[in-house]
């Protein structure tokens, strides 16, 4: 039978693979790709207690969790057009302009 | 049983692609594992009975989110970022960070494993069996959480106008 031990441990490796992938690698769309994973990994969790609990609001919250990913990719894809159109570059070590 | 099968099958991919995604140097070739994560966490859905959700997770991040990031990468010339440095020079940095964020994991894990060995929930039907899992979650999300639903909204709206504003050309008065 599984657990929600089980889940848990899955989504505690997805959520740490999203971190050593924002913070290792240097193309922006791999980050923004990592945190789509961090996102999964929280909507696990919230279904996995959804279960555990037998009670659907974790359900409802993972939905909001989603909403906010879809706006995040959104805006986070038009600021990586923006940015590529002025600087012609994906790294983010050499978009500094704001850099104090 | 098939349940505990299906969840290691599906744990194992997501994980196995979930890593691919963030090693591969070229970006098409992380968004296909994308795909490959997110379909087997829609798995994982299924396996905790939140049918609704595993088809919310295939329409919108694999329909609607991953399409979104193919075409972007598809619109930026990729024969530049190929050759640009992938990893980050401080990785030492961050595999601190990151062995820290595994050993608090653990360590919350293991300290509240008490708490999972609950009886599951009283005998007291949920509404879920009742209604059927798309049902339940309808219904309460235009009941009790209708305000929550009308901001997330709101909310995609101004993303939608945000993202317009950010991506159209930029004429020559501005």
């Amino acid at each position: 039978m599984v657990s929600t031990y089980h889940y848990l441990f899955l989504a505690a490796a997805l959520f740490t693979i999203g971190v050593i992938g924002v913070l290792t690698r240097r193309n922006i769309m791999v980050i923004l790709m990592s945190i789509e994973l961090m996102m999964n990994a929280v909507n696990i969790n919230l279904i996995a207690f959804s279960d555990h609990l037998q009670h659907q609001t974790g359900q409802i919250f993972a939905i909001f969790v989603i909403t906010v990913a879809a706006a995040e990719a959104a805006v986070g894809l038009g600021i990586v057009i923006a940015m590529f159109k002025n600087k012609e570059t994906m790294n983010i070590n050499e978009i500094d302009l704001m850099k104090w | 049983m098939l349940q505990l099968i299906l969840f290691y099958i599906f744990g194992a991919i997501a994980i196995i692609s979930a890593i691919l995604v963030i090693t591969q140097k070229n970006i098409v070739h992380s968004a296909v594992f994308l795909a490959a994560t997110l379909l087997s966490v829609a798995g994982v859905f299924l396996t905790l009975h939140a049918e609704f959700l595993a088809g919310v997770q295939v329409i919108v991040y694999v329909g609607g989110i991953l399409v979104l990031f193919v075409f972007v990468i598809m619109l930026i010339s990729m024969e530049r970022s190929v050759h640009e440095r992938q990893f980050s020079r401080h990785w030492m940095i961050a595999l601190i960070a990151s062995l820290a964020l595994i050993g608090e994991f653990g360590y919350g894990i293991y300290k509240g494993k008490d708490s999972f060995l609950l009886p599951p929930a009283e005998a007291a039907p949920s509404p879920e069996t009742v209604l059927g899992n798309a049902e339940a979650v309808g219904t309460a999300l235009y009941t009790t959480y209708l305000l929550p639903f009308e901001i997330a909204s709101i909310l995609l709206l101004v993303a939608i106008v945000g993202a317009v504003v950010l991506a159209k050309r930029r004429t020559v008065g501005e």
